[in-house]
């Protein structure tokens, strides 16, 4: 009796609901960091990415309802797994998006896990995501430290600049990117000078620049991030580092930061992105329709990530009709991804997104044809190479 | 600051004396009651931290509102503990109250330290001092190797309480909290009443004339400072074990600067301000995180219209109108 | 060629004059800071807020007026100056009579609230200021490569810092402010505005730290946080020079930027922390500061 009238509910519901599609509702929550130094590279645009991969998706059509939920962690992990724990026990967030600032990132990775929900990484530049600390439930779509390392280090070697020294911000985030950079470095036949420590954050690095510059090597590496890679960049300009012929190699450098170094100041700088706007036509397109939301301001590569990461998710719930979060996981690992920004490639068992990373070189002021044009091209570094082989990451999942 | 104690000592004495230590004690066990049934209302999560806060905000104002020593460093204290009681229960693999205890002895040691350097200055000296001091740990916790830098020390075990009761469940671990947050805070309310209390509250007031009593009022000034950092750190070790990580937001000066706007808010030289103040503050940062940067604004507002308008805070206006002491 | 304690002294003389150059700030700042104590009796914690302010209003003047670096470094402080000046009147002449520490507890609240404010409009990645160009480039000192705009930082901060010590030592101004420092009710029977005097001050010592912002702009990152961490050392400057004297705040902070700099050389992982540090020690051995009279 009971039964049968739930039954008839149902249909009824199914009726309404205008089709033979059974209708899935998922809650997406976008948590980053609104108002400190990562909100111009993820901040609201990742909202707006999100947005627009539901919307470019046609999910309501596909019977899939997206509700998009956002929340500012502060960079401060404490406010971040708190808010993570809110969405996953009591307001029913099936998936977080983005979240920059790798400490933060490596909290709500432990919460997804311990929730058994899903976590998309777009922002956290940890390699340790798909390493050590990696989960069955955490995809990490955009770059990582290794990767970072990996495309600048042996990229400029190959260009020449085989004598390395390297501005190290004195944590262990700067420790990670100096080791990573100096093997790859040394694998591919350059050798590192010197390195110095600088205390963190720091204003001034004039001190340290001198001595980089007395060391009389070809490349400067920059292992900080934020504040002190720009500061520091500013007074190498100022102290005439590149025009006597030292490169600067930026290892962790957004085109946020590129803009607000402006190209004066920024000429010269190599650095290593998995995107930037003006690539092709999909990158252009998609960047014109995102900017004219953000704006005016062109999307950054974390932005793009939580695009693709989106949609790839919503593809799996497609194809499944179901969120279980195993089964998506299972789905989205083992389906190609194909998207406009990235292309084609595929989420690997640890969880690390692979495709092209590109190495970069920021435009001279009367190359560029206005804002936003910084960058050209110089290498494309393949898939199959830009990120840490599988079995080097000491994740446990890929054991056996 | 001294506006509080002043009514204090103007009401006749005794009677006031034990009718205010009657109220207190319904109070407290209001407060226990309302601790009890809570996480069947509210979310254990949002509760234990409320509890952690209010815990540290009380711990804070026991230096400022009785000692009458306004420390800007005070998130050095909650921080360590919180680092030390997160490498024990971790690395160490410590049960979580002994983790908790060897945070709060961290503490205990750094605030009779810190403390030391601390009193030989005082007022605005001493303020910037103690924040001198606290960025110093900042710029330690940073680089030293065991705190993990700006990734904290993250995946902390809860553990099992006395090696019997899994701590994994919020709720039963919500409970444990409730309890150390009750007796700090009683802790706190007994120190205030001692005959120590008032001597430290004749030395606020008027420190030559304490002097001139007989007190060694620097010996006074640092038991105090140091009884303060080690509730703070109690405050930061329970917090590491709840949200099983400890970062570097707990030793940076903001953190030093939100306990004192806890603690204004509420009421500072009252008993149960800096609970309320804590609640207040940290509904806030919970309910408005979507409001990204407008959440320091906010911050610095209520800051200011406390200076400005309502310097008793919210318990104190209160006590005000209801002619007791809270 | 003979090394001293492992490094060749032309790199040594470098780091020793780029100490300096870092010193030039701590020196205006902590000057500011001592000016606005000595009469109003409290700490400035706004200042780091207000150093910040300088610099984004430089930056102002030039994307939205089109005025550039030489103008913006009369204006800017003159603007933000002013805006102290409307936060004396509105928040801490009401404060006067009431425990110090309010005013403490206030600018802190304030500081809180403009650097709010300036990330929710400017975003915090910080915006693009060049070095004015008649002082780009350098010159080779034979021991090093000084861009022209680190030496001129050095001489504007160490000239304006001497004008000041100058106007309140040996003027007539000076001396009604000492006064006022000393005993105010004195100096109100002698028919000064002290209030009014007071207020000036707040936006003079005000106007030192917009400077300061503006002589930043072109070699530091502007962005609304570039004020809030150089402030706690600024602190720690004033705790170890003691409020005493101008002359010694100044000393005190080219000093410990010479100190911190030669940190850099031989022990760069503790140069955030070599004055805290120094702090304590002073605090071990003379509690009221270098040049400070015991409170």
């Amino acid at each position: 009796m009971k039964t049968g009238r739930m039954l008839l509910a149902t249909a009824l519901v199914a009726l309404f609901a205008g089709g033979a599609e059974a209708q899935v509702s998922v809650k997406l929550g976008v948590l980053n960091d609104r108002s400190g130094v990562y909100a111009d590279l993820s901040g609201e645009g990742s909202v707006i990415a999100a947005r627009m991969a539901a919307e470019d998706f046609k999910a309501e059509e596909k019977g899939i309802k997206v509700e998009i939920v956002s929340a500012d962690h502060q960079n401060k992990p404490d406010i971040g797994s708190n808010i993570a724990r809110q969405w996953y026990d009591q307001d029913g967030v099936d998936v977080i998006l983005d979240v920059p600032t790798s400490s933060v990132a490596l909290a709500v990775n432990q919460i997804t896990r311990e929730k058994n929900k899903i976590f998309i990484n777009s922002g956290a530049a940890a390699s340790d995501l798909t390493g050590k600390q990696c989960s069955p439930n955490t995809i990490h779509w955009t770059y990582d430290t290794w990767a970072l390392a990996n495309g600048t280090g042996s990229a400029m070697v190959k260009a020449g600049g085989d004598s390395w020294f390297f501005l190290t911000a004195d944590y262990a985030f700067g420790h990670a990117l100096e080791r990573d950079t100096i093997a790859v470095v040394e694998k591919s036949g350059g050798k590192v000078l010197g390195t110095v420590r600088h205390p963190f954050p720091g204003s001034d690095f004039s001190s340290f620049l001198l001595q980089a510059q007395s060391s009389g090597a070809k490349v400067i590496g920059l292992a900080n991030a934020g504040g002190d890679t720009i500061n520091s960049i500013k007074q190498a300009a100022e102290f005439g580092i590149t025009q006597a012929g030292q490169n600067l190699a930026g290892l962790l450098v957004f085109i946020t930061d590129v803009h607000a170094l402006g190209l004066q100041t920024a000429q010269g700088l190599v650095l290593t992105e998995s995107f930037y706007w003006d690539l092709n036509d999909d990158t252009r397109a998609f960047a014109k329709r995102f900017a004219e939301r953000n704006g005016g301001k062109m999307p950054t590569m974390v932005h793009a990530g939580v695009y693709a990461g989106t949609l790839h998710y919503l593809k799996a719930v497609e194809a499944l009709k179901d969120k279980d979060p195993a089964k998506v996981m299972a789905k989205m690992k083992e389906m190609p991804t194909d998207d406009p920004l990235f292309g084609k490639g595929q989420v690997r068992a640890d969880g690390r997104k692979v495709h092209d990373m590109y190495l970069f070189e920021v435009k001279k002021p009367e190359e560029s044809k206005g804002p936003w044009d910084y960058y050209k091209l110089i290498a494309t570094i393949p898939a199959a190479e830009a990120f840490r082989p599988l079995e080097e990451g000491e994740c446990p999942l890929v054991k056996g | 600051m001294a506006s509080v104690s002043g009514q204090m000592a103007a009401a006749p004495a005794a009677r006031a004396t034990v009718e205010a230590a009657s109220l207190h004690r319904a109070i407290f066990i209001g407060i226990a009651v309302f601790l009890a049934v809570a996480p069947f209302l509210l979310y254990p999560v949002f509760l234990m931290k409320v509890l952690c806060f209010a815990l540290f905000a009380c711990a804070f104002n026991l230096l400022l509102g009785y000692g009458g020593l306004l420390s800007f460093g005070h998130a050095a204290y909650l921080g360590t503990a919180s680092y030390i009681c997160a490498h024990t229960a971790k690395v160490w693999g410590v049960p979580p109250e002994v983790a908790i205890l060897l945070g709060t002895a961290s503490a205990a040691v750094l605030g009779l330290v810190f403390g030391s350097l601390a009193i030989r200055r005082q007022g605005i000296y001493f303020a910037m001092i103690t924040l001198a001091l606290a960025q110093m740990v900042f710029f330690f916790s940073l680089q030293a190797p065991f705190t993990g830098g700006e990734d904290g020390i993250q995946a902390v075990p809860r553990g099992r309480l006395f090696g019997l009761v899994d701590l994994s469940s919020d709720t039963t671990l919500y409970y444990v909290v409730a309890t150390i947050f009750l007796a700090g805070v009683l802790f706190i309310y007994r120190i205030i009443h001692s005959p120590f209390g008032q001597v430290l509250k004749a030395i606020r007031d008027n420190e030559p004339r304490a002097i001139s009593l007989g007190y060694a009022t620097n010996r006074y000034k640092l038991v105090v400072f140091t009884l303060s950092a080690t509730l703070a750190g109690l405050a930061g070790a329970t917090k590491a074990i709840v949200f099983q990580l400890a970062s570097l937001t707990d030793v940076h000066w903001t953190m030093s600067g939100e306990v004192v706007l806890m603690t204004l808010v509420g009421g500072m030289g009252t008993v149960f301000g800096p609970m309320v103040g804590a609640a207040v503050i940290v509904t806030m940062q919970n309910y408005l995180a979507h409001l990204g940067a407008w959440v320091t604004v906010i911050q610095g507002v209520i800051f200011v219209i406390c200076v400005m308008l309502f310097r008793e805070g919210i318990v104190g206006v209160l006590a005000k109108r209801l002619k007791r002491p809270l | 060629m003979f090394e001293l304690l492992g490094i060749p002294p032309q790199a040594l003389f470098g780091q020793l004059l780029l100490g300096l150059i870092n010193g030039s700030f701590y020196a205006i700042l902590s000057l500011g800071l001592a000016i606005i104590f000595g009469l109003l009796n409290i700490i400035n914690f706004t200042h780091g807020a207000q150093y910040m302010m300088g610099a984004f209003v430089a930056w102002m003047l030039l994307n939205y007026a089109g005025i550039g670096y030489w103008w913006a470094l009369l204006i800017a402080p003159l603007i933000v100056g002013a805006t102290g000046i409307v936060i004396d009147r509105l928040f801490l002449a009401r404060l006067r009579d009431l425990d110090h520490l309010y005013g403490l507890l206030l600018t802190f609240g304030l500081a809180l609230i403009i650097q709010g404010l300036f990330r929710n409009q400017y975003g915090v990645s910080g915006l693009p200021y060049s070095i004015p160009p008649e002082l780009a480039g350098g010159r080779n000192l034979g021991f090093m490569f000084l861009p022209n705009y680190r030496g001129w930082v050095v001489a504007a901060s160490l000239a304006v810092c001497l004008a000041t010590w100058f106007v309140i030592e040996k003027t007539r101004l000076g001396a009604y402010l000492r006064a006022a420092t000393e005993n105010p009710t004195l100096v109100q029977a002698f028919g000064i505005n002290v209030p009014r005097l007071i207020t000036l001050t707040y936006g003079f010592g005000v106007g030192l730290a917009a400077l300061a912002g503006v002589l930043a702009a072109p070699i530091y990152s502007v962005n609304p946080n570039m004020g809030a961490d150089l402030i706690i050392v600024v602190f720690a400057v004033v705790v170890i020079g003691g409020m005493g004297s101008i002359l010694g705040s100044i000393v005190t902070g080219f000093g410990l930027g010479l100190i911190e700099g030669l940190t850099k050389v031989f022990y760069p992982e503790a140069a955030a922390t070599v004055i805290f540090v120094v702090m304590v020690l002073v605090l071990l051995i003379k509690p009221a500061g270098l040049f400070g009279r015991a409170a």
